[in-house]
């Protein structure tokens, strides 16, 4: 195994990590850091931020588990270390 | 890959039929039940027939997945398919608490009560990209097989499975409290009697069949559980504002139940100061305190090993990845329902109940009033005269039930649903089995966790590693009944503090397993030294935060520098008269100082502040100074972050 591919493969893995954990820390914690402002914004009767706690964040989350599951894969397919289908 | 394939291959192609057909005939059963109803069957038939269908059900299914083998029993072969090991881990993760009492805390903490919704489904985004994925590759059956491993010893084995029994026994008691309480409530048994129903539907289970039987169990229960839960709000949000998407159209509640609010304060109805309004952050906790709770449930979640070990019966580390996807999907659909559930009925008590003369409450009051859920001006609401005497008692109550007369526990918001929506008992049978499904499905992970960890850690890796297949599972067997009916007769006395001890199970997880596994996958100097110090510490200092601020806080005052938390509204210390509290001989009880101290204002539900940096630190430190681990070992830790290639650790799997 080339020592190159492998650090270029958990380099890129890691970068994704750190986005993947900015994201969840953005919508975790800073988003609600502004809720009393947010809840300012009224949508369909809800308060924003009271509907970021409730909803927003959550959609977030889950569809950033599905990009990451699929980005992963992308990374492990580009250096060869995906795992063979059987 | 020696493990035998054929057998399970036409079972898992069949899974969506399979799965379908069980769903149809659930459904058909809900409506012959239906039908039953109203051709005359009296209310507790319907319901004991809900409890034997669906416990036979699931019996039936842990004894066609029995099994004689040790990888079948330990990570049900490592054949789930991604999508229904995220449904089974959903049915795994969601207890009696989220099923019965989240919409309950949200109605009652209002905003802040979203700290639990955002803290138990953040937490799969660091078990997703951190942990889940590499523990899969590294093919363990347990987590402390994963740190014993990594970690080259017993130390770290021995130190996981302490953190692991600590945080999991208690949850698997709540559990089981669980069940007791459902039958109780809502079929009216008898609580002891539940509790044997419980044990029984736990057992049946997982003892023939492990993992592989709980994983098909689970996903069952997460479709009766998400059927029951889904019910009766869509009804009553297509009853009261004609679409049935409560998601969507409690928007509009929420606006009247601020409007409601107002109303009330300027009748009379409620002080301004003891009306929480809603949707307005920051009333209950703190900003330091609700961030707190997000951040210790969020790393708990990633950190519990019941959880964690059902990522390990995927196919594949993408499969892994892909059912964390699923998990969080199947759970939001849940959570995102909950604050509907919460704002419905705070609408209904506010408008209906509040400000309504005493002889005129709906008849729902009174039925959980006489299970001991509702109380008013002091007194169960048994019935109309039990509460007019109560009230009339109080100088100038004018007949008028005000907001401060009112005492709702937070399990009949779910509970009453049914019956507010004016729907018959059919669906409230339903919300039953719902409940008890989630309940169930938890306490089996939660068993398998604990026999496993004794079985296979203790028995298998520590006191015979030569043990023949069939005594290994013979005794994971026995372990799994022993550890069931030891947490059955703890439930049995219903222990007053287990529910808010579940929420310490978090914490302890977090301080005690986080940073080692997180710094075992990402840090390849992590040294064994450092682990197990590290590990110790976390754990220590979280537990010793839980126990001296509930237990014993006058010593914590004395001693170890606690001083009060103070009131999220106004700022003001919860205790103003330190030294008058700790001169009271009730000091160290709940109507004295009981969780109401504290380093830095921090609730003690969020503990895991203060073990997980102290864990951290330490791990980091003693790794420095001790010597790094092997070049195998740093091979190996290079292995883990491949998805190609053998799984790591090799079992004979006969």
């Amino acid at each position: 195994m080339d020592p190159k591919q492998v650090e270029a493969h958990w380099a890129e893995t890691q970068r994704l990590t750190w986005i993947m954990l900015g994201i969840w820390f953005f919508f975790s914690f800073i988003i609600h850091m502004f809720a009393p402002a947010l809840n300012r914004i009224v949508i369909l009767g809800f308060p924003l931020g009271f509907y970021m706690a409730a909803q927003g964040s959550l959609i977030i989350f889950v569809a950033q588990l599905f990009w990451f599951a699929r980005a992963q894969h992308r990374v492990d397919l580009k250096y060869g270390f995906a795992e063979e289908e059987d | 890959m020696a493990a035998p394939r054929a057998e399970g291959t036409d079972f898992t192609s069949n899974l969506g039929r399979v799965y379908a057909m069980y769903t149809g005939g659930f459904l058909g059963f809900v409506l012959f039940l239906a039908v039953l109803e109203q051709v005359g069957v009296p209310q507790h038939i319907i319901g004991y027939l809900f409890v034997i269908f669906t416990i036979g059900v699931y019996a039936l299914i842990g004894y066609i997945s029995r099994t004689m083998q040790v990888s079948e029993y330990y990570v049900a072969g490592r054949r789930v398919p991604s999508f229904y090991n995220g449904m089974a881990t959903a049915a795994d993760w969601m207890s009696a608490a989220s099923f019965i009492g989240m919409a309950g805390t949200l109605y009652a903490l209002g905003y802040d009560g979203l700290a639990f919704i955002l803290g138990w489904t953040g937490g799969y985004v660091l078990v997703a990209t951190l942990i889940a994925p590499y523990l899969r590759k590294f093919g363990c059956y347990t987590v402390p097989d994963f740190l014993a491993f990594r970690f080259g010893g017993n130390g770290a084995r021995i130190m996981g499975i302490i953190v692991l029994m600590s945080c999991s026994f208690t949850y698997v008691v709540a559990q089981i409290v669980g069940t007791g309480l459902i039958g109780a409530r809502l079929l009216g048994m008898p609580f002891e009697f539940a509790v044997f129903v419980g044990l029984v539907g736990i057992l049946v289970c997982s003892m023939l069949g492990g993992m592989r039987a709980v994983t098909w169990t689970q996903v069952a229960q997460y479709i009766v559980l998400i059927v029951a839960y889904l019910v009766p709000v869509v009804i009553l949000s297509a009853q009261r504002y004609g679409i049935p998407i409560p998601q969507l159209t409690y928007g509009q509640v929420l606006q009247e139940i601020a409007v409601r609010e107002q109303q009330m304060v300027q009748e009379g109805l409620a002080a301004a100061g003891a009306l929480r309004p809603h949707a307005v952050p920051f009333n209950v906790y703190s900003p330091l305190n609700y961030f707190g709770l997000i951040f210790c449930l969020m790393v708990g979640t990633a950190s519990l090993p019941h959880v964690l070990m059902r990522y390990f019966t995927t196919p594949s580390v993408r499969a892994a990845r892909n059912s964390v996807a699923w998990t969080l999907l199947f759970i939001f659909i849940l959570y995102f329902t909950a604050p509907a559930y919460a704002a419905f009925a705070k609408l209904e008590v506010f408008r209906d109940v509040i400000g309504q003369n005493i002889a005129a409450l709906p008849g729902w009051v009174y039925s959980y009033g006489r299970v001991g859920l509702v109380n008013i001006c002091g007194v169960a609401a048994t019935s109309a005269d039990a509460v007019m005497a109560a009230c009339q008692k109080i100088a100038g109550h004018t007949g008028i039930l005000r907001f401060g007369d009112l005492r709702i526990d937070n399990d009949v918001i779910v509970i009453s649903t049914p019956e507010i929506a004016g729907l018959p008992y059919v669906v409230a049978g339903l919300v039953a089995a719902g409940g008890l499904a989630a309940a169930l499905s938890t306490a089996d992970g939660l068993l398998l966790a604990i026999a496993n960890a004794l079985s296979h850690d203790i028995y298998y890796k520590i006191m015979d590693p030569n043990a023949p297949t069939r005594r290994r599972l013979i005794v994971a067997r026995t372990l799994l009944i022993i550890v069931a009916l030891l947490a059955a007769y703890t439930a049995s006395h219903r222990p007053a503090d287990i529910v808010a001890m579940v929420a310490w199970a978090f914490s302890l997880a977090a301080g005690g397993l986080f940073p080692a596994l997180v710094l075992g996958i990402w840090w390849k100097r992590t040294s064994s030294a450092g682990a197990v110090a590290g590990m110790a510490a976390g754990f220590f200092v979280t537990l010793l935060y839980l126990v001296v601020s509930r237990y014993y806080p006058s010593f914590g005052v004395q001693y170890l520098g606690m001083t009060s938390l103070l009131n999220a509204m106004t700022g003001a210390p919860i205790v103003p008269d330190m030294a008058a509290a700790l001169a009271n001989p009730n000091a160290d009880t709940l109507a004295g100082l009981a969780s109401k101290v504290g380093w830095f204002n921090v609730n003690n539900i969020s503990a895991a502040l203060f073990g997980l940096p102290v864990g951290f630190a330490v791990m980091i430190v003693v790794s420095l100074m001790t010597k790094a681990p092997s070049a195998e070992m740093q091979a190996f830790v290079d292995e883990i972050r491949r998805p190609r290639g053998q799984t790591l650790m090799q079992e004979k799997s006969s």
